[in-house]
């Protein structure tokens, strides 16, 4: 591999581990699950539009969030199913924003199919309010210019690409994934960082994305 | 008895480094792992792997029991299934039973844990003696439609533990403790979940007369050959009067073999491996781990929308979930006449398994569990 340029700060990779809290908050009809949605601590929210992508990382692509798969699977309600379902989750950068955005989707479509109210979930099958619990930590990799960022991120957890990509953007309002801030503030290269960030990491699976980086990065190496 | 190295090429190396980091947060604190057996059951099978999964990798964790006589595990027993939410009459002579064996475990144990983790209701009562240090209280039972004097009874006790754990999010009730969800766990290196040769599954049909020359499925069906298989627990005195009741029901049938396996996990896991589908229709569940021992082996399943399973099984994606006796065998003869639909089903269920229900995902569980007990907040920089 050609020689890279050595970066101002180098790249600690850290790892995400989480814990699922029950709350013990149950929603049984959507007028419920509009009031919980709009009252739960946001790592609630968060939580429900994020469980699906790390526990069933090797099935989808594009996972849906918990709320669009219960009001679907659940109430039957198909078509606030698919606007939940909808709901991008990389245009918000903020719990707060994305939870009024999945609220309003909800009370909408109340008010427009009132007789979606008295609809009941069989017992058994209510929604359950969970948060998500992160223990952050770092990990003994460290790198410190492009050849070995690429070749950590073959060989670390998706637990740290999850944390790098997902967490910091959203849950701690990075703004931005911490692999192009790094790119861009310690490499200071602007097209690499831009490559990433404009990636949708909702539509891969966490290897998938896995791949996908270490490819861009590694065409960057080379060019 | 594994140890972690060997789980390596199963789960990765990253895995490990990550359960060693956490360990190291650990360190100094002595874990109490307390329960009522350490043979039969699946909270005994779990502790046995993972107290020395624990130790090697740094957490001063360890393991006592409980004593009880006869007249207190039949208590515990209707403890049990009023848990379920079958109607069962517990008397106030029940309850002093417990509360009097309760306090001589109180008198007679050592709680020298900086964590005392208590598994089940059967020594729920020994959280009286807890002074500054901290209590997790680990609830196996599906606990979502409890009878209300039973859970009562308990709660009186379960308040004053740091946290409670239960095993799937319907189990959770409004406590005003911090609740957790940890699902249980397979050994993918322990002997009921281990790969086995050809050899030895062929050995264990031909010990107990099972011929392979039909689909073997392990549960009722007229057209195939059926296995059931099970084993007893010392803590279950009803296992006994359940055997002799299948056993009768099911003595005119040359095609139903019904086996009392004596711990014999080899055997256990020959039959999993010698079934084309393996079903699992229990009308209540804790957890129902067998799913996912036998998703590891690639089985595909069909299974009952109850308890913990389908936290193991995505609906048409790992496996068929069903609510009555015509589902379950409609979608038995789905999977029997699409072999392929059925291989891609069990392939996933392995995958799904292996992120989610491997004991590696577990001891990680547990170790953020303790460490949590020292933390309050959502995220936690260690």
């Amino acid at each position: 591999m050609p020689e890279q340029q050595k970066a101002k700060e180098p790249f600690v990779f850290y790892t995400r581990m989480h814990l699922t809290e029950l709350t013990g908050l149950r929603a049984s009809t959507l007028s419920q699950l509009l009031q919980l949605v709009k009252e739960v601590n946001g790592s609630c929210i968060y939580h429900h539009t994020h469980r699906f992508l790390q526990q069933h990382q090797h099935l989808s692509p594009e996972p849906p969030n918990d709320f669009a798969y219960w009001v679907t699977e659940v109430l039957g309600e198909d078509e606030l199913g698919e606007k939940l379902a909808s709901i991008d989750v990389i245009q918000f950068n903020t719990i707060r924003s994305l939870r009024e955005k999945i609220a309003e989707a909800i009370e909408s479509y109340l008010a427009e199919n009132p007789m979606a109210k008295v609809r009941f979930s069989k017992e058994n099958e209510e929604f359950h309010f969970m948060k998500s619990i992160s223990f952050v930590m770092p990990t003994k990799y460290v790198a410190h210019d492009l050849n070995d960022f690429v070749e950590i991120l073959g060989k670390i957890t998706i637990d740290s690409i999850y944390y790098h990509i997902f967490e910091s953007r959203l849950r701690l309002e990075k703004n931005a994934n911490d692999f192009s801030n790094w790119f861009l503030t310690s490499l200071g290269d602007d097209r690499l960082a831009a490559e990433i960030s404009k990636l949708d990491p909702y539509t891969f699976t966490l290897e998938g994305l896995r791949n996908r980086v270490i490819r861009i990065v590694k065409i960057r190496i080379d060019s | 008895m594994a140890k972690i190295e060997e789980y390596i090429p199963i789960v990765g190396q990253p895995i490990i480094d990550d359960l060693r980091l956490l360990a190291e947060k650990l360190s100094g604190k002595v874990v109490q792992n307390i329960n009522s057996t350490s043979v039969g059951g699946g909270v005994a099978e779990i502790l046995n792997r993972m107290v020395p999964l624990l130790k090697e990798l740094g957490v001063d964790a360890r393991w006592d029991l409980i004593k009880g006589g006869e007249q207190f595990f039949e208590v515990t027993k209707k403890f049990h299934n009023a848990l379920h939410g079958v109607n069962i009459e517990v008397s106030k002579e029940d309850f002093d039973v417990f509360l009097e064996t309760s306090r001589t475990n109180m008198d007679e144990m050592n709680l020298y844990g900086d964590i005392v983790f208590v598994h089940d209701p059967q020594p729920v009562a020994l959280v009286d003696k807890k002074q500054d240090k901290k209590w997790v209280w680990r609830c196996h039972v599906d606990v979502s439609e409890p009878s209300e004097e039973v859970w009562q009874f308990l709660r009186g006790f379960i308040d004053k533990y740091d946290s409670a754990v239960f095993s799937a999010p319907a189990f959770s009730q409004k406590l005003p403790i911090r609740q957790f969800l940890i699902s249980p766990s397979i050994d993918p290196l322990s002997d009921k979940n281990k790969e086995l040769p050809q050899e030895t599954i062929d050995a264990v049909l031909r010990k107990y007369g099972i011929p392979s020359d039909k689909p073997i499925v392990t549960q009722i069906s007229r057209f195939f050959r059926l296995i059931l298989a099970g084993g007893g627990a010392t803590d279950d005195p009803e296992s006994a009067e359940v055997l002799f009741e299948v056993r009768e029901a099911a003595k005119d049938d040359p095609d139903i073999h019904v086996l009392l396996l004596a711990q014999n996990d080899i055997e256990i896991n020959a039959l999993q491996r010698a079934s084309t589908v393996i079903m699992q229709k229990s009308i209540r569940e804790g957890f129902g781990l067998t799913v996912s021992e036998a998703l590891w082996k690639s089985k595909p399943m069909v299974a009952s929308n109850v308890g913990g399973i389908p936290l193991q099984i995505a609906h048409k994606y790992s496996g068929l979930l069903c609510n009555s006796i015509e589902g379950a065998s409609f979608a038995l003869k789905q999977l029997l006449n699409s072999p392929d639909y059925a291989r891609r089903l069990g392939e996933n269920g392995r995958e799904h398994v292996k992120n989610n229900f491997l004991i590696t995902r577990h001891l990680k569980e547990y170790m953020l569990l303790f460490l949590s007990l020292y933390h309050a907040e959502d995220v936690v920089y260690l």
